[in-house]
């Protein structure tokens, strides 16, 4: 494949990876590898792992790794704090943006950012400089700095969440980005948005896994790689055209693979 | 799973008032009766009035019966075990600060309330009671030049008698309960506040409480009056070292706000709560009640509730005057074993009174939060309205929170309106806000100071401040 991007060094590297929740194995094996500049996506039914698989690598606690390791920039992550991981460059996207009761949108992304520079040794933002830089990065996802003033998630819609969502991802400037169904919940001027966002943020230092079930989003942005997981397991690896194969023959599709594995 | 424990141990950070001041005391002797009261009295010099007050007072006391219907569970109190007076030794008449012993200054020095010429704060007067005495109150000339008294209520009893004679007791007469009787016949010491008619306080005023002794109790009185078109607003903090015992604090505070006058009172208690497993910490029983006698007054209570080992406390608005305005604005947050019965009366009597009641109950650890409160429309009530607002927040699958709202109406043309909400910081939350940088306990803390929110915006901005670091400190460790 592209020998070109194996000189550098991976961001990230998952190695054979297996975990489970209260006892029950979700992960059997997973291994993937992304270097700089490269977009993957992983395709799947519902309940094949893939998000729980995103949530292992931001470091939910509800998770156990009961085998292979995680490594971010070369170093074992596996038992970091999830927030040492974002520190350090991880971004998750949810799949489901949670509400925060009275804790407001402008403090919890100033808050968030200003431990990402910590993490980085940049200066801190106060209120005022914040401001400027937030009003700049709500440009990339077309939101109202009403948003700002509202509490975190709390009754904004299914495309404001997700829009929020690429918000703080353009505030946190990750090394690599997990978004778990984007594209889910967005109708199509909204996903259009959040596409062109993300590829703005993105850059050829930058590694992103888009977890998607539709073919509409990686029209948008189009994958190196597409994996297609069932049960547990990475059960194949192609290129883009893979998606496109996936949306016409459908999931039963990769129904064989597992039968040949 | 992983982070219930985390969230247990969140709520643990050892108190940071927890010293004694080794002082020379005087203390009488424990047990109470006639005499006692007469001695206390005689101590403080008090005229005839005052001492008949205290007498008729503790006639009552004998014949009523602990109250019991709170959800609190204690050991009994052994009142004749309790030491009611209780002074650090010092000269016989303090003409300045630098006469107060350096040890007391140094203690409230400690506690971030200087009290010296140099270092006193700048824009608040502190009245400082150290066990059963006031030690010093600061910015006394500065307020008389605009005819505001604030001086211990001992003070004012020799100063002041006409004014103590005619309000001591006409918001919480001696009869109301058994701690206000037991308060009215022993009180030691406490603030006084008269705010003359057209006023406004230059300043914020401010008593500081500081239990010292274990074996005795504390027994404070305060009383505000706000004249005619006056205002003032009105703080008041509280520590008490570490000792393995209980001790009995059973305050009472009276406010009486005349025609459009405005009183704000705000607390931020954090008495010693006892340790983890519930041994030691205040009992903390106290009446609190301001009377809106005037057209057009208003009473606005907000309180931090974070310490003693039990909290029981209601304090209330008796709305007589027209269209006068009661509130109440609570944040009362228990841990470990602690237990907390609070909440508020407001009695409409008055026609188109209006009262508002926003709490906020935090419960953590294996500890108990209840909030009790009752909304009372008269007969003349006409035109009167209620807001309450009783939410609630768990911390850990141990604690427990209950809601007991009483409503009783006389009047069909008022309105009484009841939101209750009860809420538990998830997981999810918490990975959530993880997840984007931030550390598990600014995590918890940013939820809590949200859940907060309405009741921190009422209060004074220093306190808020402090309210909000001191939640935090108080959860430190029990999502750790």
């Amino acid at each position: 494949m592209q020998s070109k991007m194996k000189e550098l060094d991976p961001i990230l590297e998952v190695e054979n990876l297996s975990a489970s929740t209260d006892n029950l194995p979700i992960l059997k094996g997973v291994s993937l590898t992304v270097y700089p500049g490269e977009i993957h996506a992983i395709m799947g039914r519902n309940g094949c792992g893939k998000s729980t698989l995103s949530k292992i690598i931001a470091g939910h606690p509800s998770y156990n790794i009961t085998n292979g390791d995680i490594k971010f920039l070369g170093e074992n992550i596996n038992s970091l704090e999830p927030e040492e991981r974002s520190q350090s460059g991880i971004f998750l996207g949810f799949q489901y943006p949670i509400e925060i009761p009275g804790v407001s949108n402008l403090e919890f992304l100033r808050v968030s950012t200003n431990a990402r520079r910590k993490f980085l040794n940049k200066e801190e933002l106060d209120t005022f400089d914040f401001e400027e830089l937030v009003k700049e990065k709500l440009e990339i996802v077309k939101m109202d700095h009403a948003f700002l003033s509202r509490n975190v998630n709390q009754g904004f819609s299914g495309g404001e969440k997700k829009r929020n969502e690429i918000l703080q991802m353009a505030l946190l400037e990750p090394k690599i980005a997990i978004l778990d169904e984007t594209d889910s919940g967005l109708d199509i001027d909204a996903l259009r948005i959040v596409a062109s966002g993300i590829k703005k943020i993105s850059s050829a230092q930058t590694g992103i896994i888009l977890i998607t079930h539709y073919q509409r989003l990686l029209d948008e942005i189009k994958p190196n790689y597409v994996h297609v997981m069932s049960d547990g397991q990475i059960i194949k690896t192609g290129e883009s055209d893979l998606a496109l194969e996936l949306e016409e023959k459908g999931y039963e599709w990769t129904d064989n693979f597992i039968k040949e594995t | 799973m992983v982070n219930e424990n985390l969230v247990k141990d969140a709520v643990k950070e050892p108190y940071k008032y927890g010293f004694v001041t080794d002082i020379e005391t005087e203390k009488i002797e424990k047990g109470l009766n006639e005499d006692i009261i007469k001695l206390i009295s005689q101590k403080k010099e008090e005229p005839k009035f005052l001492l008949d007050f205290r007498l008729k007072a503790f006639k009552k006391w004998k014949k009523m019966k602990e109250p019991d219907w709170a959800a609190l569970g204690y050991k009994k109190i052994d009142y004749q075990d309790i030491i009611y007076y209780s002074a650090p030794k010092q000269k016989e008449k303090i003409s300045s600060l630098d006469e107060v012993d350096p040890k007391l200054l140094e203690t409230f020095d400690k506690l971030g309330i200087p009290l010296t010429e140099q270092k006193k704060l700048t824009n608040v007067a502190v009245d400082a009671v150290f066990d059963s005495v006031s030690i010093a109150t600061t910015f006394r000339e500065e307020l008389a030049e605009h005819g505001v008294i604030f001086c211990s209520i001992s003070e004012a009893v020799k100063n002041h008698a006409d004014l103590i004679e005619k309000y001591l007791g006409t918001v919480v007469p001696a009869s109301d309960n058994y701690f206000a009787a037991l308060n009215s016949a022993v009180f030691s010491d406490g603030s006084f506040v008269y705010i003359p008619k057209g006023v406004a306080c230059p300043m914020d005023l401010s008593s500081y409480f500081r239990i010292n002794s274990g074996d005795s109790g504390q027994f404070e009185r305060t009383l505000i009056i706000a004249e005619e078109s006056s205002s003032v607003s009105y703080l008041e903090g509280c520590t008490a070292p570490m000792f393995d015992t209980n001790t009995l604090h059973a305050a009472v505070v009276e406010l009486i706000a005349l025609d459009d006058a405005s009183i704000k009172y705000s607390t931020v208690q954090n008495w010693y709560a006892g340790d983890e497993q519930g041994i030691g910490g205040i009992f903390n029983f106290v009446t609190k009640r301001g009377k809106c006698l005037g057209k057009r007054s208003k009473i606005s209570w907000s309180q931090v509730e974070t310490g003693s080992a039990i909290t029981w406390k209601y304090p209330s608005c008796l709305l007589l005057g027209e269209e006068s305005v009661g509130e109440f604005y609570s944040v009362a947050l228990t841990n470990n074993l602690q237990q907390a019965d609070t909440g508020t009366k407001m009695i409409h009597i008055g026609p188109k009174t209006k009262s508002t009641i926003v709490s906020k109950g935090i419960s953590a650890g294996n500890s108990k939060n209840s909030y009790r409160g009752l909304v009372k429309m008269g007969t003349k009530a006409k035109g009167s309205r209620n807001y309450s607002q009783c939410d609630s927040m768990l911390i850990g699958d141990q604690a427990s929170a209950n809601t007991f709202p009483y409503i009783k109406s006389q009047q069909p043309n008022s309105e009484i309106e009841h939101e209750a909400s009860t809420c538990r910081i998830s997981e999810d939350q918490l990975f959530y806000l993880q997840s984007r940088g931030i550390e598990f306990e600014e995590a918890v803390s940013m939820m809590v100071s949200g859940f907060c929110r309405d009741v921190f915006n009422q209060l004074p901005m220093e306190f808020a401040a402090e309210a909000d670091k001191l939640l935090a400190l108080k959860l430190e460790g029990s999502v750790g």
